[in-house]
């Protein structure tokens, strides 16, 4: 089409449009919002990791003044236990369970019962007077214990192989044949290895406001990664018709996966229903730590097998991922990513879901992926060790390429991972000197890492304005500066400034159904709707100068933020801007506007390969990461500055899951450290410069060639910083955290 | 129990509230006195989140009595742009990328504030762990330090 853009705005490192809301504290996040006559809700939790509720006594709490509204389970809508009822990915079977314990309480946390009152004071007070009488029942919290003979059941309907069993699903991904393909490898390496659970640790713990009208009409303002989601979860744990929903993303202050799923927004509507106020929900960060998230905890074992030269003829992977209390666990991420960045003949790759008594996990960044990932990567590095192989060579030789029969099913298309791993050998990082200075020893390791992206359903409505700016709505949650990166495609197209563009984040009732921010997709996605709409809105200019100017519209050509003859031919016409276009629009055809809803199709998978150095203190048994660099393939950086921030949040993520983070467990099955002083997400001075290359392989699926960048640096950090430590102590740590007691221990043990 | 009336100065405002004993400053800027650009992400001290200036002391609003600010000056974030015009740090957090979901954004401005007006040329190694009370989980730290070390090298020069 007659569009003549100049690549002015796409790659330019732009200011958000949100920007000056969140540095001056104007930024309206969930907790922040607050209504006339609005009172406050709060949860009474259980404190057994498994129990049966033999009764609810809300009487007292009912009775204390104050107090205007007391919940529990009876209240929402129920979904029997052995019939599976879909919302996305999402089975509501155990979404109800997990917004409020049904039968028997889970895990400890786990909502039994809510209150709203006129104070959170008198709101928590009413919850101590919650009588509750509980069966406790046998617990178990690792897996280990979960899959013994005689460990406790947690859903007697759930069956594995015919039994009764906390295994609750088993996927499998197989291509060629492992048994004879291992036959012919000179050299096979078999480890197990084993991860904690961490969470995904926004900042903002969850947090939400409700008003339900006297006719249901319900306006929902809460911090979630899907207005949409909200919106159809509340209406089928409530009853109350979507239609009457009208769900308000607040800005949201950090999700990772872990707001893809409601917690208080259930239970906040039915409290607001019955009071008939409105009524706000915020956690504290020990609910958030106890209830909400995290990523499973895992055991597996991979298995790889090469010939001399290097080939890798078969790979095997086993991994077993905790699910928490109910089922769910990304195994789809550990099973179908982890041998997806190499061209293996025989793959047989099996995960299995196991229930325990731990809060129900929720996504977190490539979900599974980086848990498959810390195996694979440290596998092959020992593979590169014992056939003496650089291991970025070793992967090289091995390395998926366009054409490859993906171990999870596809066949790729044009990827750029041999591009990440030319660019990390040719890095200067890869081939600096190692210090040596005294106490203390560094090591160098590399890992990489794949995954899926993903496109779906997207909604945009591109409106001009009568003084010829631009105002786009689109539907996705911003988690990390998506509306600066959909402001420069829309200048980019429309030949304008970018800040002529704002860029808005519509409620339910104001923009197309759009699912949620999440697997890579938002830009992908949404950048197709605002293309498109972009585009019907050229043509209308377009249409509407060649009225003007009394010529055909195929004869005008859109450049520069104004309409222009086409050609000489054409005719002689000064150009008509955006400005004078949107000024002269109610004489020549009325408002100018265009929306687009589509399920994007064409998403494609992104590989990464990071280099780590460490320095290990062997007094105190602290690694500290000195040196990262991580290499991706991005498609197409719409925006540098946040792709590059997405990067090198990922790798912190992956720094702290490697070295620090694990919820701590005591013996009466409770989380010890539900707390940012104890749960030890790394801080500022703990980590370096973080270098990121960004290596651009477009999609030739999508407008801008955009991949979707936000997921795939979280995979390979772990096993990088695994590889390295391996190197800097030539001693390897098959389970994580890598943190000091266990590196004391493990030096300790060497001596 | 009856309500305490406190006094205080809020960015450079004379400012009256009520609160309960036990409330902290963090519940009065956010309930009472509507300055909701504090965060809360952990009410233990632990995330910065809601770092304000109690008499130019970088402090957790979470871990302060809003009674405690009778008679002091306290300075949020609120009042760190004067009028239209961003500080020096506000300008080079947006223009180098230094937040994303921006829960953490006040009060790493609110610390980084009151670093560099103790320590005008920090080294990076100052800033980090000057900073290491502010949890962020976007960002890996990287653009926040580096958006510090421009912001006091800019503030520096125009001092000049």
């Amino acid at each position: 089409m007659n569009i003549v853009t100049n690549n002015k705005w796409i790659g330019q490192r732009t200011i958000r449009p949100d920007g000056a809301d969140k540095v001056t504290g104007r930024a309206a996040f969930a907790a922040d919002t607050a209504m006339p006559g609005m009172i406050w809700g709060k949860i009474k939790r259980s404190p057994h990791p498994h129990a049966s509720i033999k009764s609810i006594d809300t009487s007292k709490a009912e009775a204390l003044p104050g107090v205007k509204a007391v919940i529990t389970a009876r209240d929402i809508v129920d979904f029997p236990i052995d019939k599976s009822v879909m919302l996305g990915i999402q089975d509501m079977r155990w979404m109800c369970r997990n917004v409020m314990a049904r039968e028997k309480a889970l895990f400890p946390g786990h909502p039994v019962a809510a209150v709203a009152a006129t104070s959170e004071a008198i709101a928590a007070k009413a919850c101590d007077l919650i009588e509750i009488a509980y069966e406790v029942l046998p617990w178990s919290i690792e897996i280990d214990d979960a899959l013994k003979p005689d460990a406790p059941i947690l859903h007697e309907f759930n069956r594995f192989e015919g039994q009764p069993s906390n295994i609750a699903g088993r996927i499998e991904v197989k291509k060629g044949d492992v048994a004879q393909g291992f036959k012919e490898a000179d050299v096979i390496i078999e480890r197990s290895f084993a991860t904690r659970p961490v969470h995904q640790g926004y900042i903002e713990p969850h947090a939400c406001l409700v008003s339900v009208a006297p006719d249901d009409k319900t306006t929902i303002w809460s911090s979630s990664q899907g207005q949409f989601m909200v919106r159809a979860m509340v209406a089928h744990l409530t009853g109350i018709p979507q239609s009457d929903i009208r769900a308000i993303p607040a800005e949201i202050g950090g999700g990772f996966g872990g707001k893809t799923i409601v917690y208080l927004e259930p239970l906040a509507t039915l409290l607001a229903k019955k009071s008939g106020r409105p009524v706000k929900m915020v956690m504290t960060r020990e609910e958030v730590m106890r209830a909400t998230g995290p990523t499973s905890g895992s055991k597996s074992t991979v298995k790889i097998g090469a010939r001399k030269d290097g080939t890798i003829v078969a790979a095997q992977g086993t991994f077993y991922l905790q699910a928490g209390a109910l089922p769910g666990s990304p195994i789809r991420g550990a099973v179908g990513c982890s041998f997806s960045p190499y061209d293996i003949p025989n793959v047989l790759s099996v995960g299995y879901d196991v229930l325990s008594n731990r809060s129900k996990v929720a996504a977190y960044r490539a979900p599974g992926a980086p848990i498959g990932a810390f195996a694979v990567e440290c596998v092959m590095d020992e593979l590169a060790e014992a056939l003496a192989m650089d291991p970025l060579e070793l992967r090289l030789k091995n390395a998926a390429r366009q054409g490859t029969k993906a171990a999870h099913g596809p066949v790729f298309p044009r990827i750029g991972y041999v591009e990440t791993l030319e660019a990390a050998k040719a890095h200067p990082h890869y081939t600096a000197p190692l210090g040596k200075p005294q106490g203390k020893l560094q090591g160098r390791g590399v890992a990489s890492g794949f995954w899926f992206n993903a496109g779906g359903e997207s909604s945009a409505q591109v409106n001009v304005t009568e003084d010829g700016n631009v105002v786009v709505t689109t539907g996705h949650p911003d988690i990390g500066g998506s509306r600066a990166a959909i402001a420069n495609i829309c200048a980019e197209l429309l030949g304008i400034d970018y800040r002529r563009v704002s860029v808005l984040i519509g409620d339910t009732a104001t923009v197309g159904f759009s699912n949620l921010t999440g697997g890579s997709r938002v830009l992908f996605a949404s950048a197709m709707v605002v293309t498109q709409s972009t585009e019907k809105i050229i043509t209308t200019l377009r249409e509407r100068a060649a009225r003007i100017w009394e010529i055909d519209p195929e004869a005008v050509k859109w450049e520069n933020g104004a309409a222009h003859p086409a050609s000489p031919n054409a005719g002689q016409f000064e150009p008509l801007t955006l400005a004078e276009l949107a000024a002269k629009a109610p004489a020549q055809g009325g408002p100018i506007g265009a929306g687009v809803q589509l399920n994007t199709e064409g998403a494609e998978g992104g590989f990464g390969t990071h280099i780590c150095d460490v320095e290990v203190d062997v007094e105190l048994g602290i690694v500290r990461v000195i040196r990262y660099t991580a290499v991706q393939d991005v498609g197409r950086a719409i925006h540098p500055g946040y792709v590059e921030g997405q990067m090198q949040g990922g790798v912190a993520q992956g720094i702290g899951w490697a070295l620090n983070e694990e919820y701590i467990y005591n013996r009466d099955g409770k989380v010890d450290n539900p707390g940012f002083l104890d749960y030890r997400m790394p801080v500022c001075s703990d980590l370096p410069m973080l270098d990121t290359v960004m290596v651009e392989v477009p999609n030739p699926k999508h407008p801008q060639g955009v991949k979707g960048v936000g997921e795939v640096p979280l995979v390979p950090v772990m096993a990088a910083v695994a590889n390295a430590v391996h190197n800097a102590l030539g001693k390897r740590f098959y389970a994580l955290p890598m943190s000091p007691p266990r590196v004391l221990a493990a030096l300790d043990a060497k001596e | 129990m009856a309500k305490l009336h406190v006094s205080t100065t809020i960015n450079g405002e004379p400012v009256e509230f009520l609160c309960e004993p036990n409330d902290t400053m963090l519940d009065a800027l956010r309930g009472p006195l509507g300055l909701t650009g504090s965060k809360e992400g952990c009410s233990s001290g632990d995330c910065g989140a809601c770092s304000i200036t109690l008499d130019d002391r970088l402090v957790c609003s979470c871990l302060m009595l809003a009674a405690e600010a009778e008679g002091c000056r306290v300075g949020t974030i609120e009042g760190m742009a004067k009028g239209s015009k961003l500080h020096p740090l506000q300008q080079k957090f947006l223009e180098m990328a230094a937040l994303q979901c921006g829960i953490c954004t006040s009060g790493m401005l609110v610390a980084s504030e009151a670093l560099l007006k103790r320590n005008p040329d920090p080294s990076e190694e100052e800033v980090r762990f000057w900073l290491a009370g502010n949890l962020c989980r976007c960002t890996g730290y990287d653009k926040i330090v580096r958006a510090v070390l421009e912001a006091a090298t800019e503030i520096r020069e125009t001092a000049q």
